[in-house]
C-alpha cells in the first residue's frame, strides 16, 4: 500500500534526515515509526504525506508514484501531534472541512459529519468549539474528521502525546480498536516503545535517518537486530554484557553460559561478543545452576507484581525479574538462568 | 538518476527513475513567487512613501528651493552650500543645544528615571490607580496635552501657579525649557515604566532574597541584583526614548518655539525655517542631518537589541 | 523604627507628589467641560452639559472629528490588509533576503520620522499637487506605520503554530484558499491589535495633517484642537474643553477594550 525506495532526505545544510530508506507498509496495516528524538521519523512521516519533499527516491502509495504530487492529491489524511482542530470552526464544520474542499454539498456533509461523530461517540458535542472540548475529545475529532475523507491511508504523528498518562493507555486501546475496524493502513510516529509494541502490527525502529529493523513486536522485542534496537525496545532495559567465545559456551560476567542455538557455528573461538538477555528471560535461582550468571544482590526495585533484581557480577551488572514474594536479600549471592531460545548474541552490534 | 528495483521473479534491474521536482514546501504551499507578491505591495507603498521622501530630502538639501523669492521659480543646484551654512548658524548651534537639554532632561533624567522609580516603588492598591495616570498621559491625543498644560501653565488662573501659591509666574514665557522639559516627562514616562515593570519582573526573585537574607541594603540589592540584570534593557530604554525625544514635534503646541527662540528644538527649528520662513532647502539640509543623527542611535539601538535576543 | 517611619513617609509623600504631578494636568479635562463658565483653574464642577452644545455651533468641529475618523479608519484598512499579506508570506516562506529585509524595516521606520521627513513630504506634496489630499495623507501615514506593524506581526504570525495550514494542506486545499479559510481567521486577535495601534498612531497625529492639510473642512481634530487655541482672541474655554474631552475618549476607549481583550499590555519589547 505504501512503499517507500530508496527514500534520502537532506536538508541544506547538508543534514541527512533520512538515508536511502526502504519500506513497505501493507494494506490494512497498523504500522509504527519508533525512535528517539531526531531519528527522522516525523521526517518520514511528512515526506509520506507530502509536506517535505525527497531529494531522491520515490514514495508510492496505492500502487502510485506520488514523489512528486503535491500534498493534497496523495490520498493520504494526516492527524498532527496538536490535533490543529481549527479553533473559529465548531466540531462539525471541523470534520467536514476536508469534504468541503472537495465540493461535497452542505447537506451530504452535515450529514457524512454527523454520521462519523457518532461512531466516535461525539453526537452531543458536535456544536461545540474545540476550545471548549477536552484533551480526549479533540482526538476523537481529529480521528473523525480523518475518517470523514476516507483517504486510503492514515498517517499519526504522535497520536498519544498530547493526552495525560491516565488517558493515554484508553486512548491505545481506543486506536488500536478503531484501527482495526476501519481496516485503513495506518502509519502512526511514536517515541514510546511500549505504545508501539502495544498498538503496531509491525514497526520500524529508526536512528538517526536509518531504519534498524523492520519486524513484528515480538519480533522486535525477541529477536533485536542490532545492539541499539534491543536496548530502545523494552521497559526495562536488556542486559548487554561483553562476552568472550570459548568453544560451545561464552564466557560472560565472570560466568560460562551456552551458546544460543540461533548462534551455534558461526562464532569463532576467542572472538568478543556482546551477550544479550532480557531480565524478563532470565530466571532467578539462590542455588547454582549450571549455565547461569552468577552475581551478588545488590539492589531490588519493586515493580508492583514484581522485582528488579540487580546483581554485580565481575563488575557487569545483571538485572532479573523475580516474582513477587521470591525476592533475595541484598548481599544474597544469586544466579540468572537465560532462557536458551531469548538469548542473543551480538557481535559489533548485529545480531549473530 | 536510476532506481535499482527488484523484478517479480527475483532479479534485479535498474529503471529510470522520474526526477525528483520539488513544490514549495511552506506551510499552505505558497511558494515564492506568490509570498513576493504577498510582500510586493506593502514594500510598494513603503517605498514610495517613506524611503523615497527620505531620499528626496538629501537632494533637497543639496538645492535652494525654496517656497518664496527668485528661487521658487527656479530652484537650483547649489551643492553642500545649506550644510556649510547650518554649521555657520548660530540659531542652528542654539537649536541643537536646546535638544541636547531637551533629550537630557526629558528623556534621559526624567521619564526614565521617574518611570524606573515608579515601576520600583509603588506597590499596593494605588500602583493600578497611578499607573492608569500615568498611562492616560501618554494615550491622550498630544494637541489636547498640550492645551492642557498651557491651561495648567497658565500665569494668571492656571492651576499650578493657584496649587504653588505664585500667580502670576509666567512659566512658558520665563522658563520655556523647563516648561517643555517636566511636559515631556510627564507625557513619556508611562512608556519607561511599562518597560522597566517588565524588566524587573524578569529579576528572580531567589536573588534579591538571597541578597536580603546577606544583609544586602535596598540599594545594595539594587546595585548587586537588580542593576546587572536590567543594564541591557536601561540602555536600550534610552536610546530608544532619546531617539523619540530627539524627533519630538510637541514642543511647538507648547511653545512654537518661543519665546524668539528660547525653546526651539531642532524639530520645530526646521518647521520655522523651511514652511514658516519657505526654506526648503536649508530646511532639508537640517532635515538631512537629523536623519543621519537618527540613522546612528537607531543602528546602535538594533545592533544592541541583537546582541540580547 | 524611626527610619522605618521616615521611610514610610518618605514614600507616601512621593506617591502623593506623583499622583498630583499626573493627575493635576488631566483634572482640567474632567472638571472644565462640565463648569458653567469654564477658566484655566480645575474647579469643582456644575455637572451641566450644556457647554457641549459649543461644538455643534461651531463650524469645523464636529467634521474634524469625522475626518479623524476617516483618516485613523483608511489608514488603519490599508495598513492591516498589507501588512497581514506580507508579515504571513515573511513568516512562512523562506523569500532569500528576509531577514536583511525586516532589519531595513525596522530600522527605516525608527529613522525617517515625522521631523526628519516633513520637508521632503511638503515639497513633493505641493508639487504634486497633493496638498488637500486626505488620501495622499493617508498614504503617507500608512507608508509610515508599515514598518513596524509587518514586524510586529510577523512575530505574532511566528508563534502561530503551522500545523492549521498544513493540516488543510493535506485535506487538499489550495494555498490562498488555506490563507482565507484558516489563517486569517487564527490571527484575527494580531489584526485587531495592528488595527486599534494604527487608529491610535493616526488619531494623535498632528505633524502632518497640519503639513498636508490647508483646507479646515478637511483638517482633523488634532489640527482644530490646535487651532482652537491659537487663533486670536482669547480662547473659547467651553468649546476646547469639550471638544478636547470628546476628542480624547475614543482612543482611551479603544485602549480599554484591547487591554480588557488581548491583554494587550505593551512590555516595551520585553519577552515575558
Amino acid at each position: 500500500m505504501i512503499e517507500l525506495r530508496s527514500l534520502t532526505k537532506v536538508y541544506p545544510g547538508g543534514v541527512k534526515a533520512l538515508d536511502a530508506l526502504d519500506l513497505e507498509v501493507r494494506d490494512g496495516e497498523f504500522f509504527a515509526l519508533l525512535g528517539p528524538s531526531g531519528c527522522g521519523k516525523t521526517t518520514l512521516l511528512r515526506t509520506i504525506a507530502g509536506l517535505e519533499t525527497a531529494t531522491s527516491g520515490q514514495v508510492v502509495i496505492g500502487g502510485r508514484d506520488v514523489t512528486n504530487v503535491q500534498p493534497g492529491g496523495r490520498d493520504v489524511a494526516m492527524v498532527f501531534q496538536d490535533y490543529a482542530l481549527f479553533p473559529h470552526m465548531d466540531v462539525t464544520d471541523n470534520i467536514s472541512y476536508p469534504l468541503r474542499i472537495k465540493k461535497v454539498p452542505r447537506a451530504v456533509r452535515a450529514d457524512k459529519a454527523r454520521e462519523v461523530g457518532e461512531r466516535l461517540g461525539l453526537e452531543r458535542l458536535m456544536d461545540r468549539r474545540p476550545g471548549q472540548l477536552s484533551g480526549g475529545q479533540q482526538q476523537r475529532v481529529a480521528l473523525a474528521r480523518v475518517m470523514a475523507t476516507q483517504a486510503q491511508a492514515f498517517l499519526f504523528d504522535e497520536p498519544l502525546s498530547n493526552l495525560d498518562a491516565r488517558l493515554r493507555l484508553e486512548a491505545r486501546t481506543f486506536l488500536k480498536k478503531l484501527q482495526r475496524e476501519l481496516g485503513v493502513t495506518t502509519v502512526f510516529v511514536t517515541h514510546d516503545q511500549a505504545e508501539a509494541l502495544a498498538m503496531a502490527d509491525r514497526m520500524a525502529v529508526m536512528d538517526a535517518g536509518h531504519i534498524r529493523q523492520i519486524g513484528t513486536p515480538a519480533e522486535v522485542f525477541q529477536r533485536p537486530a542490532n545492539t541499539f534496537v534491543a536496548a530502545f525496545i523494552g521497559s526495562t532495559p536488556m542486559n548487554l554484557l561483553d562476552g568472550v567465545v570459548r568453544g560451545d559456551t561464552l564466557e560472560v560476567a565472570g560466568s560460562s553460559v551456552p551458546v544460543p542455538a540461533s548462534a551455534a557455528g558461526r562464532l569463532t573461538d576467542g572472538e568478543k561478543i556482546v551477550y544479550g538477555v532480557r531480565p524478563e528471560y532470565l530466571t532467578y535461582s539462590a542455588e547454582p545452576v549450571p549455565g547461569a550468571l552468577r552475581g551478588e544482590v545488590v539492589l531490588t526495585e519493586s515493580l508492583g507484581a514484581s522485582h528488579l533484581v540487580t546483581l554485580e557480577a565481575a563488575g557487569e551488572t545483571v538485572q532479573v525479574i523475580v516474582a513477587e514474594g521470591s525476592e533475595p536479600e541484598l548481599g544474597d549471592l544469586g544466579h540468572a538462568v537465560p532462557r536458551a531460545d531469548r538469548s542473543l548474541v551480538y557481535r559489533d552490534g548485529e545480531l549473530v | 538518476m536510476a532506481l535499482e528495483t527488484s523484478r517479480p521473479d527475483g532479479t534485479k534491474t535498474e529503471t529510470p527513475a522520474a526526477p525528483v521536482r520539488s513544490y514549495s514546501t511552506d506551510a499552505a504551499g505558497l511558494g515564492t513567487r506568490r509570498a513576493l507578491g504577498f510582500v510586493a505591495p506593502a514594500l510598494v507603498l513603503i517605498a514610495l512613501f517613506l524611503v523615497f521622501p527620505a531620499l528626496w530630502v538629501i537632494v533637497l538639501g543639496l538645492t535652494n528651493y525654496s517656497l518664496t523669492g527668485a528661487a521658487a521659480a527656479d530652484p537650483g543646484f547649489v551643492g553642500l552650500d545649506s550644510f556649510v551654512r547650518a554649521l555657520g548658524d548660530g540659531r542652528f548651534y542654539n537649536s541643537t543645544w536646546l535638544t541636547f537639554q531637551f533629550v537630557l532632561g526629558s528623556a534621559v533624567i526624567g521619564q526614565a528615571i521617574l518611570g524606573f522609580t515608579l515601576a520600583k516603588v509603588l506597590q499596593g492598591r494605588i500602583k493600578p490607580f497611578v499607573e492608569g495616570l500615568v498611562i492616560l498621559a501618554w494615550i491622550l491625543p498630544g494637541a489636547v496635552v498640550a492645551f492642557l498644560w498651557v491651561a495648567l501653565l497658565d500665569r494668571d488662573s492656571g492651576s499650578l501657579n493657584a496649587l504653588l501659591g505664585i500667580p502670576g509666574f509666567a512659566w512658558l514665557i520665563d522658563h520655556p525649557m523647563l516648561s517643555i522639559i517636566i511636559f515631556n516627562t510627564w507625557r513619556g514616562t508611562a512608556f519607561s515604566m511599562m518597560l522597566y515593570g517588565a524588566a524587573l519582573g524578569n529579576v528572580p526573585p531567589s536573588q534579591l532574597e538571597s541578597a536580603r537574607l546577606a544583609g544586602a541594603s535596598g540599594w545594595q540589592q539594587l546595585r548587586d541584583v537588580i542593576f546587572p540584570h536590567i543594564r541591557g534593557h536601561i540602555l536600550t530604554n534610552l536610546l530608544l526614548i532619546s531617539l523619540w525625544t530627539f524627533n519630538d514635534f510637541s514642543p511647538f503646541l507648547l511653545t512654537a518655539g518661543g519665546p524668539d527662540g528660547k525653546s526651539e528644538v531642532l524639530a520645530v527649528f526646521v518647521y520655522k525655517v523651511a514652511l514658516s520662513g519657505g526654506d526648503l532647502g536649508y530646511g532639508a539640509a537640517v532635515s538631512t542631518v537629523i536623519l543621519l543623527i537618527n540613522l546612528v542611535v537607531a543602528v546602535f539601538y538594533l545592533r544592541l537589541l541583537r546582541t540580547r535576543r | 523604627m524611626t527610619r522605618f517611619v521616615l521611610r514610610r513617609i518618605g514614600y507616601y509623600t512621593f506617591v502623593a507628589v506623583v499622583l498630583a504631578f499626573f493627575a493635576l494636568p488631566l483634572l482640567w479635562l474632567l472638571t472644565a467641560p462640565f463648569t458653567d463658565t469654564p477658566t484655566y483653574r480645575v474647579e469643582w464642577p456644575d455637572f451641566t452639559f450644556a457647554n457641549f452644545a459649543t461644538i455643534w455651533e461651531h463650524p469645523y468641529a464636529l467634521g474634524s472629528l469625522l475626518n479623524s475618523v476617516i483618516l485613523a479608519g483608511g489608514t488603519a484598512v490599508i495598513v492591516v490588509a498589507l501588512s497581514a499579506l506580507a508579515a504571513y508570506a515573511l513568516s512562512r516562506v523562506r523569500i532569500p533576503g528576509r531577514d536583511a529585509l525586516l532589519y531595513t524595516l525596522l530600522l527605516l521606520s525608527s529613522i525617517i520620522t515625522g521631523t526628519a521627513a516633513m520637508v521632503p513630504l511638503f515639497q513633493l506634496a505641493v508639487t504634486a499637487g497633493l496638498i488637500d489630499s486626505q488620501l495622499g495623507l493617508v498614504l503617507i501615514m500608512t507608508g509610515g506605520l508599515l514598518p513596524a506593524a509587518i514586524f510586529m506581526l510577523k512575530d505574532f504570525m511566528d508563534t502561530t503554530p503551522k500545523s492549521y495550514e498544513e493540516s488543510a494542506r493535506v485535506f487538499g486545499a489550495s494555498p490562498l484558499r488555506i490563507v482565507w479559510d484558516v489563517v486569517v481567521p487564527v490571527v484575527r486577535p494580531g489584526l485587531a491589535t495592528i488595527a486599534v495601534w494604527s487608529v491610535a498612531n493616526v488619531w494623535g497625529n498632528f505633524l502632518m495633517p497640519y503639513l498636508l492639510l490647508s483646507d479646515v473642512e478637511k483638517q482633523p481634530a488634532a489640527v482644530i484642537m490646535y487651532t482652537l487655541y491659537t487663533e486670536g482672541g482669547s480662547p473659547n474655554l467651553r468649546l476646547l474643553s469639550t471638544f478636547g474631552l470628546l476628542y480624547s475618549v475614543p482612543v482611551v476607549l479603544m485602549y480599554l477594550f484591547v487591554s480588557k481583550k488581548y491583554g494587550f499590555r505593551f512590555h516595551g519589547g520585553i519577552k515575558r
